[in-house]
């Protein structure tokens, strides 16, 4: 009797510890959502998307400011991420599990899982060789290059998992039918693999729309809104979560202000893209 | 005796009964006279061949012999090789396929006579699928598998560095175990994917070749007001025929079949050997089956495989009647396998 006693207790200290850990995981996102928007929804105003930010005089001469720039700025530094990384991770993916047998696949699959693992600065510094240097100038375009390569790995490994989810036997019956292997790849399995594919790429940009570290030597930053969105592309440029920095490490409270409500509109980027994916994937066929 | 054998090929096939009407349709060439005056005959003798076996092949043979009112030729008895006097359409020289250190088929070597069925027989996992797969280069698939010497397809071997895979594949297409129509395209989209996705357009030459390839495949009926719904939408049986009529859209020479009613329920199943039946008119066809009463009912020539090894290969009468090898018999007798 008493070692069921001791059982039961023991179960039970166990389920606690499970409970526990769950609130644990928990926490920091409601705390997290919870303050940012306590303290940013104030600061969430017409003129916030409407107005560029100005220097720091701007706003304590009560003129409008605004973080436009910055959104425009995301958008188009997180579409030139886009554009590099779907192809390439795609292709990198369709390599990793539709050519086992091919002997660039091994290395293929080291040097990715590297390269997911390695800090998102050290990439930004890439860009900065790779782009920055050459171009002589900060730019939208090398803050995106930056990015794709924070996407990359993941989009490739996503990718992998989504198409392997895919039975072998319909790869077969394309080959069967005298169709070479690509097009069996692009025709029947990628189709019928197209959410898995959505969902990883939707995470991949989530997880690239957050990074700050490594847009702050390359897209660099900018107060105010160029004539044209090229000047975006090829000259220094804003976006959220580097924006979000600056503000924080200012020395002017309305800018504190100003970097919550950035934060919320970050938040509600990234949970999008999020809820997005995770949409996707219930609508199973 | 004669009433028996009917009562107990009515309890396992049901239906024949119901499709009796449509085997009377089938040509008399593809019906094996012989064949079937054979087995009646062995009835009466010792035989290799199981009761219940023997119970089956023969009742459904007889049930053709008499729907076609006993051809003059089944009184012949003959037992010769069917394909005698037929060109060899394709044919493997020592064939061996390994994996790593494990041997799947080991130097194999069968000549596959021009539009004759052959099958495959032998239990699980003695090389007849690895067989059938290096027909047509599906191993180059797997690094591991290794295949050696040669396959030939009219004299060419389709293994030379300078042949192009894709291009045997064309020629020789293959219907799987399971049904694998492509989940997201639509009945009319899977049979024409061989067609379409290698760049052929012409609206009405698709529309043609899809309804062409859906009659063969006896399926057309069943779905010719729903084409453009999806294939995956399709039952089993009928999915299994859309494969097959996939295959036959891109109009091949040689059709490998692997265990292609093992997933299919009766009924399915005796639409598919019919429609082998009527194939055999212009396609080549290899089939593996596991199941030597669908051996005997719808090959001409019949393979026994055991352990990777080609233990005995001729006309589908005399292996079943009168296996030259002691293995052969006492798998077809039931006593392994």
């Amino acid at each position: 009797m008493k070692t069921m006693l001791q059982r039961n207790i023991r179960d039970r200290i166990m389920e606690s510890l499970l409970v526990l850990s769950t609130i644990i995981v928990l926490l920091p996102l409601v705390i997290i959502i919870a303050h940012v928007i306590i303290h940013g929804i104030g600061a969430i105003s017409w003129d916030f998307f409407t107005q560029e930010l100005g220097s720091p005089s701007r706003a304590m001469q009560g003129r409008p400011t605004g973080l436009i720039h910055t959104i425009l700025g995301t958008l188009v530094v997180d579409s030139v991420a886009l554009i590099i990384a779907i192809p390439i991770g795609l292709g990198a993916g369709i390599m990793l599990s539709e050519y086992p047998d091919h002997k660039l696949n091994p290395l293929l699959r080291i040097m990715n899982d590297t390269l997911n693992g390695m800090p998102a600065i050290l990439k930004g510094l890439l860009a900065f060789v790779l782009i920055v240097k050459p171009m002589g100038t900060f730019s939208g375009l090398a803050g995106g290059v930056a990015l794709s390569f924070v996407m990359l790995p993941i989009v490739a490994r996503t990718t992998e998992s989504a198409l392997m989810s895919i039975p072998w036997s319909i790869r077969e019956a394309g080959l069967a039918i005298g169709l070479p292997r690509w097009r069996v790849v692009l025709s029947a399995v990628m189709p019928a693999a197209k959410f898995g594919l959505v969902t990883g790429i939707l995470i991949a940009f989530a997880r690239a729309a957050g990074e700050a570290a490594p847009l702050l030597f390359t897209s660099f930053g900018n107060n105010y809104l160029p004539n044209h969105w090229l000047g975006m592309l090829l000259g220094p440029t804003d976006t959220l979560p580097q924006r979000l920095y600056s503000l924080a490490i200012s020395p002017y409270t309305h800018w504190h202000d100003m970097g919550w409500a950035a934060a919320i509109v970050l938040l509600v980027f990234v949970i999008l893209c999020f809820a997005t994916a995770r949409f996707l994937t219930r609508q199973k066929f | 005796m004669i009433q028996m054998l009917n009562r107990v090929s009515r309890f396992f096939n049901p239906l024949q009964s119901t499709t009796g009407a449509g085997q009377a349709d089938i040509p008399q060439a593809f019906m094996h006279p012989g064949y079937s005056e054979n087995m009646h005959a062995a009835s009466g003798q010792k035989s290799p061949v199981s009761s219940r076996e023997q119970s089956l092949t023969s009742s459904s043979q007889k049930t053709r012999v008499t729907s076609s009112e006993q051809s003059p030729d089944s009184s012949g008895g003959k037992s010769a090789d069917p394909s005698a006097g037929k060109k060899s359409r394709m044919e493997t020289r020592d064939l061996t396929v390994t994996y790593g250190t494990t041997i799947g088929v080991k130097e194999v070597s069968i000549p596959i006579y021009d539009k004759e069925v052959l099958a495959l027989i032998g239990p699980s996992g003695c090389g007849k699928t690895t067989y059938l797969r290096a027909l047509n280069r599906m191993h180059d698939l797997t690094r591991i598998a290794k295949v050696t010497g040669q396959v030939l397809l009219d004299g060419k071997d389709i293994y030379h560095k300078d042949v192009n895979p894709v291009n045997i594949r064309r020629r020789i297409g293959m219907v799987f175990q399971k049904p694998t129509p492509f989940p997201t395209m639509s009945i009319y989209d899977n049979v024409i994917a061989g067609l379409k996705l290698v760049g052929i357009r012409k609206k009405s030459l698709l529309d043609e070749v899809c309804e062409r390839a859906l009659t063969q495949a006896a399926l057309f009926d069943e779905v010719k007001d729903r084409l453009k719904q999806p294939g995956s939408e399709l039952s089993g049986g009928q999915q299994q025929r859309l494969s097959i009529a996939r295959a036959l859209a891109v109009d091949p020479e040689v059709l490998l079949m692997d265990e292609p009613t093992s997933s299919l329920d009766p009924q399915s199943t005796n639409r598919i050997e019919e429609l082998i039946h009527t194939l055999k008119d212009h396609v080549t066809i290899v089939i593996v089956t596991h199941n030597m009463q669908q051996a005997a009912r719808i090959s001409d020539r019949t393979a026994f495989f055991y352990v990777g090894n080609l233990i005995e290969v001729g006309a589908t009468n005399d292996l079943f009647t009168k296996p030259k090898q002691n293995q052969t018999e006492a798998y077809i007798s039931g006593r392994f396998g």
